[in-house]
């Protein structure tokens, strides 16, 4: 028989906590380690903030003049919509990240340590949150330079803020469910946009509804993001509308509720290959 | 943990669709030693070390680790193995320092040891220079090391090593069997695949050659070795003229058949104790007046254990697997 070694290292021990706070600890570190990444691929950034600054020069400089809008100026029309377009688009990062992590062989390792499970989800997208938070934020100041005048409140202001990232975070999950279903990073990609088209074009969030034809119509004013851009427009320009602004929360919440458990499930069955 | 094996797996089934990925692998590790799983590709090693470190599960059969139960037990069962895969699961954005201690918060280190382990690994993986940058201007090699620095960080007792050396350099596999050969001379009990059959042959105690999901045989390296057959002296002969005395001269110490080769003056001597042999075989020779110009007594290679076992070189398996063409394919099944 071989010869066995005495092994003298010590191994080391994991902290006794109650799990609920690793949940937290856990996503915590990887929402640091992407938070860690963002300056470090500042192209990333760069894009996902041009991109909206193109739709916004765009729509108030290009088809601004064509579209009629009644009660406001375009532009102050046109905001509310851009902020929304910039969170669901801006989530679509949280899908192409987890395939990236799930092809460079990351997501294994993740799954070999004694982690909360939650946490690879949670942590992405809780930094995708404050990432798109940080865009809006430019999108607000873009916005203000091309004539857009918020009215009303600070306080329905800061309530149209919270909408957004309740829904950059639901469409975060969507996202993640997408890019933990595919198997590669150009099929999370496509995956992940393709179908944010229609919903941000077939919606009130640049132009009303009531110039679509009726079919498109019953359909765009329907959907999530109509009633999202409503609720949103409505705090921005002093018309608040509470069930407005409660069908929207309700969508986010009904996506969150949905896609959640739908994306655990994904996670925990997904390795590299 | 004092009489269970360290890794123990019984009848292992993994389905893939219709492919069985495992078809009933039957494994045994004990504490404090370097169990090698040696196979071409896709013959089920990955995903054996898949259900051993509790990514999947398997889809019958059981296995334990660390005397923790692979699918009951996988919760704590992650808190006392480490794992390092084919490829450099390390994030490229971040630096060397920076992912060890990512990986040491994750296994609930303190933040204070974590990035205490991480500055130690990073010294004994000479990535001290390196450690502030990012992973990206890594060389592989640099990759390869982080990546299993990484699989240490709590120094666990049980350690998997999914290909450690795929893709390098001679000199960074030499450096990583060092580095391995360390750890076990400290007591960490290894599970390497490998479809380098030098790499069991240098690392491993127990070596099981898995073939299409199976264990088709086990052993020391010695053990498999001989299960092929025994030893045989080789001769090359100085003069042709000096072949047939050479046959004479040999014959009383052959165990079989002597091959004889006259283009090249060769002649191969089936023998047994071989060792014991050469001195005499030499004083015949030099009795006789026969110059030789090469004499050796030749074993048989892990190559001669795998092409003995499934009928084909494992590089020629490998071949087929990787050009991946449904002719390739059925020809491979047709000559099994």
């Amino acid at each position: 028989m071989i010869s066995t070694n005495v092994r003298t290292t010590r191994t080391l021990k994991p902290q006794a906590r109650p799990s609920l706070y690793w949940t937290f600890a856990d996503a915590f570190v990887l929402a640091k380690r992407h938070l860690l990444q963002i300056p470090r691929i500042p192209d990333e950034l760069i894009f996902a903030t041009i991109q909206p600054i193109m739709f916004v020069l765009l729509f108030r400089y290009v088809f601004g003049g064509a579209i009629a809008v009644s009660g406001t100026t375009y532009v102050n029309f046109l905001m509310a919509g851009i902020f929304v377009q910039t969170v669901v688009f801006g989530s679509t990062s949280t899908g192409i990240g987890l395939a990236t992590d799930l092809q460079r062989g990351l997501i294994d390792r993740f799954r070999s340590l004694p982690m909360a499970k939650s946490a690879v989800l949670t942590g992405r997208t809780i930094s995708d949150l404050i990432r798109n938070t940080f865009v809006v934020m430019v999108m607000w100041t873009v916005g203000l330079l091309v004539g857009f005048q918020p009215q009303g409140n600070v306080l329905a202001w800061l309530l149209a803020a919270g909408l957004l990232l309740l829904t950059s975070f639901a469409f975060s999950w969507i996202s993640a469910t997408i890019g933990l279903s595919v198997n590669s990073v150009e099929a999370a990609q496509s995956a992940g946009f393709i179908w944010l088209f229609p919903l941000t074009f077939a919606s009130s969030a640049f132009v009303p509804t009531q110039s679509m034809p009726p079919w498109l119509r019953a359909f765009a004013e329907h959907q999530p993001v109509t009633q999202i851009v409503n609720a949103t427009r409505g705090l921005l320009l002093n018309h608040p509308d509470a069930s407005t602004i409660l069908i929207a929360i309700a969508w986010c919440v009904g996506i969150l509720v949905v896609f959640i458990p739908l994306s655990v499930r994904a996670y925990g069955r997904r390795t590299s290959r | 943990m004092t009489n269970k094996p360290a890794i123990l797996a019984e009848g292992l089934h993994k389905y893939y669709g219709k492919t069985h990925a495992l078809d009933g692998l039957d494994l045994i590790a004990e504490e404090g030693t370097v169990l090698g799983l040696l196979g071409p590709n896709g013959a089920g090693k990955t995903t054996a070390v898949r259900i051993l470190t509790t990514l999947i599960r398997p889809d019958s059969g059981r296995a334990e680790v660390h005397g923790l139960d692979v699918v009951k037990d996988a919760d704590a069962l992650r808190a006392h193995i480490g794992l390092a895969g084919q490829y450099a699961a390390v994030d490229e954005n971040l630096t060397g320092f920076e992912n060890l201690e990512m990986v040491g918060r994750l296994y609930h280190l303190p933040g204070k040891v974590a990035r205490r382990r991480a500055n130690e690994l990073l010294e004994q993986f000479d990535l001290v220079d390196a450690s502030r940058r990012l992973v990206k201007t890594y060389s592989g090699g640099m990759r390869r090391r982080l990546d299993l620095a990484a699989s240490l960080i709590i120094s666990p007792p049980i350690l998997f090593l999914d290909e450690p050396t795929t893709g390098l350099d001679i000199r960074g596999r030499l450096a990583m069997w060092e580095v391995i050969s360390t750890l076990v001379a400290d007591g960490t009990t290894v599970l390497l695949t490998t479809q380098y059959l030098e790499e069991a042959d240098q690392l491993a105690h127990q070596i099981a050659v898995v073939d299409h999901g199976l264990v088709i045989a086990k052993g020391t390296s010695d053990e498999l070795k001989a299960q092929v057959g025994g030893e045989r002296l080789e001769l090359t002969v100085a003069h042709k003229g000096d072949m047939d005395a050479t046959v004479r001269a040999v014959r009383p110490y052959s165990a079989g058949e002597i091959q004889v080769n006259t283009d090249n003056r060769h002649i191969v001597v089936p023998v047994t104790q071989g060792s014991q042999l050469l001195a005499a075989v030499v004083r015949d020779l030099d009795a006789a007046q026969i110059r030789v110009d090469d004499l050796a007594l030749r074993r048989p290679t892990l190559d001669d254990v795998f092409l003995a076992l499934t009928g084909r070189a494992a590089e020629e398996e490998e071949a087929a697997m990787l050009s991946n063409l449904p002719a390739a394919r059925a020809l491979e099944r047709s000559t099994r």
